[in-house]
């Protein structure tokens, strides 16, 4: 098919379905809208995968030169707004190795999740609201990752946004999912503030939104600011970091992750798509789209890196002490986001030819796979026993054996066991911090250490340990085929996924690059990962009091990670106390006061001078002949009198 | 006398035609076709109305007019002038079409070949107006412009209401034109020619005849843009006219003359005396936009509403003139065509209202969602578009016209911006009472459920689907941009 018009499908199908399921889905069956929705996203899903296989594989001079560079491609770039020559706002389509590539991870995982709810969600009350919002969800990230400029890509980015806060508080009588829903928005949208600014410091020096302008030249981005300083930093350093702040909050980077754990109170299968494979990666996205720009300022790349390897451990840490199954997960997502964004920071091209960025996306492309398979596997046995807790599970691998499975699957991968997908890119990501500082990399090898213990924690916890003996009542059963489908498929894609050649396709400059295996990273994360689990597997394979033991040895330690380090605490005295106290219940009183009474009084002087002068209306033709000849005359004496 | 100049005035040939063909329909066809009068002068315009959109582009080749003169002059038509009266064609084929409903109604069904004719006629007069680049092509077009306006603001001969606001149009028009007469002979002895270039060229020095004659030039144009305070006719005559009539004065008749305006004071008026008039109309437009809106606040009868809001939209539109630059042209050339879908998709819901329930109050809106909800939504969308609440097409009208107006930097003009945008607020008040009224308020004896007919409903489509694309699509500014752009220098 044509590439323009299927990249126009790729936008247009998901908005057609979440319009017409959005519209008149009342009028529908369930069953209806869930087919409909799913069909669409399978129409969109191999019209991705024709485009991105057209993109890396059909050697058009378009995509590829001579030299075997991959080349950045707009298949489309509608103007939308014309203000000035260079105030000009675009909508278009833009193919470079990372966007086909999202383009794959998008369509797939959303495919998978829209089969997998045909099953999870089955009899809920707004069906087809859900799937509708699914289909505006997954076009807000297709227009996000496919975006030709930084405006572009910030609208859907905020669509995405609302997308998200739709989906959090899908169950909205449930309070808990409101305010969930409620404070993911709101996080974000601070943190989006940073990243308009940011967005309007960069394009006022540089006179465009454009990615390829900005990208292809980042020398003259660099110039461009003239050598523009702000308190010590450059303003680029201040643009970029501004920029990075938007990332941290959608990407859920310390200290704007506390809404990501709360977002779990939405669907598990929205859990899987957006706060896990997709949504919560666009702030990676973002900065490897923006990297050569990036790489003009080591300072933003360092702020990166810290924030990233902060983030990580922190993140895998509390994941250590949760209870509820999807918080476990959610955290150790943050976790393993922060660790592709370190190795962004950590990609200078002169160290092993920038190869942290293939890793990071690889890491990306990977997680996306398996971590929705962990969800998705989370959710099945969720809907088996009915609790998020894993004090009420135990002992499953009997009665779920395709959960079981497949589960241990992304347990493996995630810890970073060969031959599963996770082993590569997180040893490639590791390879590279080493070669950067070798601090970054046994930091982080450390902390894919504990990713290894949190993870067949959870796995011995759901799995083994003890039956739980309410399973007498309530006999957990296997889940339906729609549900085990998809868990099979992702499953399969973790195994498989470390051997593409990623290099071959996305590297920072685009040029192909060979990968191989650094085997001393290797052993030594291998011996980690495979210590780790040990570990886990003589604390948690059977029932016994080890744990409990040193839970009560340590437990200032445990307290404190389980409550996360305090950070929703943090927030709350940070909000409640100075900001509502101090700061809002002032500008409260001005706004009720002044604002209002201003306001107040032009309505009352508007009322009375309305009603003064209705008198000229009088209805009289003579009348208004006369206010005619009166007020002419009048004018021109005003004006004699002024001019002569 | 050449006789192919003639050419040169294609589009006033073309109406001419569309006019002749309606005549000849109305005297010779059977009895029994008459009743397709209404249908057939719609398609006839509409015909005209996409020759006209697409002629430039197959005959010329390329897409833009060139500019050319007829008559010595008297006659010009350029890329600009070929694009306004274009966004006016599209605005009178939406009301022939929202009017076929009530021209077919048991009053007006023997003369409503006569309806047409005198439409025609008129529109013609404003073409001419907007070409002219002499004074007395100039009168001759605002009178056949204003005078058969008369005769349709009569058109309902049972109503008495009509016949009074005909008679106070009429002689407030005779007056009006007497006023701009006597301005423009006091032109003319100042500067012995009625030529816009040459009065240009004649750089008087400011006396007081020159003020004078200024003011009446402006008072003639102000009265039928309905500038204060040449404004106390609009309420009357528009709460009284059939509703019909009252839309095309609103917004047809409305855009042509601030076109003709801003021709007339940048042409004739522009370099030398710009200074006299500039603080003219910085006046007027501050005392149209006010106290059209306070009086706004105070209406119940929906068209005597509209009829106090098109006094204020007239003077957004006004600030085009102001600034005096390509760009307020074109500002004001959009800012009319987005009027013309958002006021006339509030006069569609009103006259279904009208044609179905005979109702024209504000407080019959009462609960209107409940049983009509799509005649609701409409309205809102034309308030929301007249109030100026993006993403609405109004917005982005209301951002250029502010934007072109603060272009020349000065203070005064930013005071001036400063003073319209407040009044949008106020404005955004009276515009919200209707939506609130529909919406919100509780229903005592609301309206029954009606459906309108096809006509009403094609004529509200179009406003709709104009106020939505209009606020979406950048397209159709930067392409007025571009046609004012290549005809500005001809025209100045």
């Amino acid at each position: 098919m044509d590439l323009s018009l299927s990249s126009h499908l790729i936008l247009l199908l998901p908005l057609a379905m979440f319009l017409i399921l959005g519209l008149t889905g009342m009028k529908m069956s369930h069953r209806l809208a869930g087919v409909l929705g799913t069909l669409g996203m399978g129409v969109t899903l191999l019209l991705a995968y024709a485009v991105a296989a057209t993109y890396f594989f059909s050697g058009s001079s378009d995509f590829v030169d001579a030299a075997g560079l991959r080349l950045q491609y707009s298949v489309f770039d509608y103007t939308w707004l014309e203000f000035t020559d260079s105030l000009v706002i675009k909508l278009g389509f833009f193919l470079d190795p990372i966007s086909a590539m999202m383009l794959v991870v998008i369509t797939t995982v959303s495919f998978m999740v829209h089969l997998y709810s045909l099953g999870y969600m089955k009899g809920e009350v707004g069906f087809q609201r859900y799937y509708a919002f699914l289909s505006l969800f997954t076009f807000s990230m297709l227009g996000l990752v496919v975006a030709t400029n930084i405006f572009q890509m910030y609208i859907f980015w905020e669509l995405v946004g609302v997308s998200s806060y739709l989906l959090i508080g899908f169950f909205y009588t449930k309070p808990s999912a409101v305010s969930a829903s409620k404070k993911a928005f709101i996080v974000t949208r601070f943190a989006d503030l940073g990243f308009l600014v940011g967005i309007l410091i960069l394009s006022f020096y540089t006179r465009t939104f454009d990615f390829l302008t900005l990208t292809n030249s980042p020398e003259a981005v660099m110039a461009s600011t003239g050598g523009a300083t702000f308190m010590g930093a450059s303003v680029l350093t201040w643009a970029l970091v501004l920029i990075f702040m938007g990332g941290m909050g959608k990407s859920a980077m310390m200290p704007l992750h506390i809404w990501l754990p709360d977002a779990m109170e939405g669907p598990t299968p929205v859990s899987a798509l957006i706060h896990a494979a997709t949504m919560v990666v666009a702030g990676v996205f973002l900065v490897a789209r923006m990297f050569p720009v990036y790489l003009q300022s080591s300072s933003a790349l360092m702020v990166i890196t810290v924030v990233g390897a902060a983030t990580a451990f922190y993140a895998a840490v509390v994941a250590c002490t949760q209870i509820d199954i999807k918080r476990v997960l959610a955290f150790s997502t943050i976790s393993q986001i922060a660790f592709m964004m370190t190795a962004l920071g950590v990609a200078l091209p002169t160290i092993h030819e920038g190869m942290g960025y293939m890793a990071s996306m690889f890491h990306l492309f990977t997680h996306a796979m398996f971590k929705a398979l962990l969800f998705l596997g989370a959710g099945a046995i969720i809907h088996a026993v009915h609790s998020n807790n894993y004090t009420e599970m135990g002992g499953l691998r009997k009665y779920m054996p395709i959960t079981h499975i497949t589960f241990l699957i992304g347990c493996l991968a995630i810890a970073g066991i060969p031959p599963f997908s996770g082993f590569f890119s997180k040893d490639e990501m590791l390879t590279a911090m080493m070669n950067n500082h070798p601090f970054w990399g046994y930091w982080m090898t450390m902390v894919a250490g504990l990713t290894a213990f949190y993870m067949f924690r959870l796995y011995y916890r759901i799995f083994w340990w003890e039956e739980n003996k309410h399973y007498a009542e309530h006999r957990p059963h296997e889940a339906p085929l729609t549900m085990t489908i998809p868990l099979i498929f992702l499953a399969l894609v973790s195994v498989v996924a470390g051997f593409i050649p990623f290099g071959e396709y996305v590297t920072w400059n685009r040029e192909p690059y060979e990968i191989h295996l650094d085997w001393s990273v290797a052993v030594t994360s291998i011996v980690t990962a495979v210590v780790a689990i040990t570990i886990a597997t003589a604390f948690y394979r059977k029932k016994n009091d080890l744990p409990d033991r040193l839970t009560r040895r340590f437990q200032w330690l445990w307290t404190a990670a389980n409550r996360r380090f305090y950070f929703d605490e943090l927030y709350m005295f940070i909000t409640h106390s100075i900001i509502f106290r101090r700061v809002c219940q002032p500008i409260a009183w001005f706004d009720r006061h002044i604002i209002d009474g201003t306001m107040n009084m032009f309505a009352s002087v508007t009322n009375r001078a309305s009603s003064a002068i209705k008198g000229l209306q009088s209805g009289s033709v003579q009348s208004y002949v006369v206010v005619y000849l009166l007020g002419s005359l009048a004018i021109a004496a005003v004006v004699c009198v002024c001019l002569i | 006398m050449d006789y192919s100049q003639f050419l040169v005035m294609s589009q006033e040939l073309g109406l001419i035609a569309v006019f002749l063909l309606v005549f000849l329909f109305d005297t010779f066809a059977p009895r029994k076709a008459l009743s397709a009068t209404a249908p057939v002068v719609c398609v006839l315009f509409a015909l005209f109305t996409v020759v006209n959109l697409l002629l430039p582009c197959c005959c010329c080749g390329s897409c833009t007019v060139e500019p050319q003169s007829a008559f010595g002059g008297m006659y010009v038509t350029n890329q600009a002038l070929f694009t306004i009266k274009n966004i006016l064609n599209v605005g009178v084929l939406v009301v022939l079409i929202q009017s076929i409903k009530w021209v077919n109604g048991p009053d007006q069904i023997m003369r409503r070949g006569e309806f047409y004719e005198l439409l025609l006629v008129t529109l013609f007069g404003m073409y001419l107006m907007m070409s002219s680049r002499h004074f007395l092509t100039f009168i001759i077009g605002l009178e056949s412009a204003s005078l058969p306006l008369a005769a349709m603001v009569a058109f309902e001969k049972k109503k008495y209401e009509s016949h009074e606001a005909a008679i106070k149009y009429l002689l407030t028009a005779l007056f009006s034109s007497a006023i701009l007469l006597m301005g423009v002979s006091f032109v003319y002895a100042l500067s012995g020619s009625l030529y816009f270039a040459d009065i240009a060229a004649s750089s008087l020095e400011t006396c007081p005849l020159l003020v004078v004659a200024l003011v009446f030039v402006l008072a003639g144009v102000g009265f039928k843009l309905s500038l204060v305070p040449f404004h106390l006719w609009t309420a009357d005559v528009y709460q009284g006219a059939p509703t019909s009539v009252t839309s095309y004065l609103s917004v047809i008749s409305k855009g042509a003359t601030a076109i003709a305006a801003f021709i007339i004071f940048a042409l004739a008026f522009g370099e030398f005396y710009s200074e006299v008039w500039h603080w003219m109309l910085y006046a007027i437009i501050i005392l149209t936009i006010t106290i059209g809106n306070l009086f706004a606040i105070r209406q119940k009868n929906m068209k005597r509403f509209l009829a106090f809001s098109s006094i204020s939209q007239a003077g957004y539109i006004m600030l085009g003139l102001i600034a005096c630059s390509p760009a307020g042209l074109t500002a004001m050339m959009y800012y009319i065509l987005v009027y013309i879908f958002s006021n006339l998709a509030a006069f569609g819901v009103i006259q279904a209202i009208e044609n179905n329930t005979g109702k024209l109050s504000m407080d019959d809106y009462n609960g209107l969602y409940k049983t009509n909800p799509m005649l609701s939504v409409t309205m809102m969308l034309a308030m929301f578009s007249l109030a100026g609440i993006p993403p609405f097409a109004g917005f982005f009208s209301k951002f250029f016209i502010f934007r072109a107006a603060v272009e020349p930097g000065t203070t005064a003009l930013y005071v001036l911006v400063l003073i319209a945008l407040i009044n949008t607020i106020v404005s955004l008040y009276y515009y919200l009472l209707v939506v609130k009224a529909m919406f919100i308020k509780p229903d005592e004896p609301v309206i029954a459920r009606f459906r309108s007919a096809l006509s009403e409903r094609i004529g509200m489509w179009i406003c709709v689907a104009g106020i939505v694309i209009l606020g979406l699509a950048s397209c159709f500014y930067s392409d007025i941009a571009a046609a004012v752009e290549s005809g500005f220098n001809s025209l100045l």
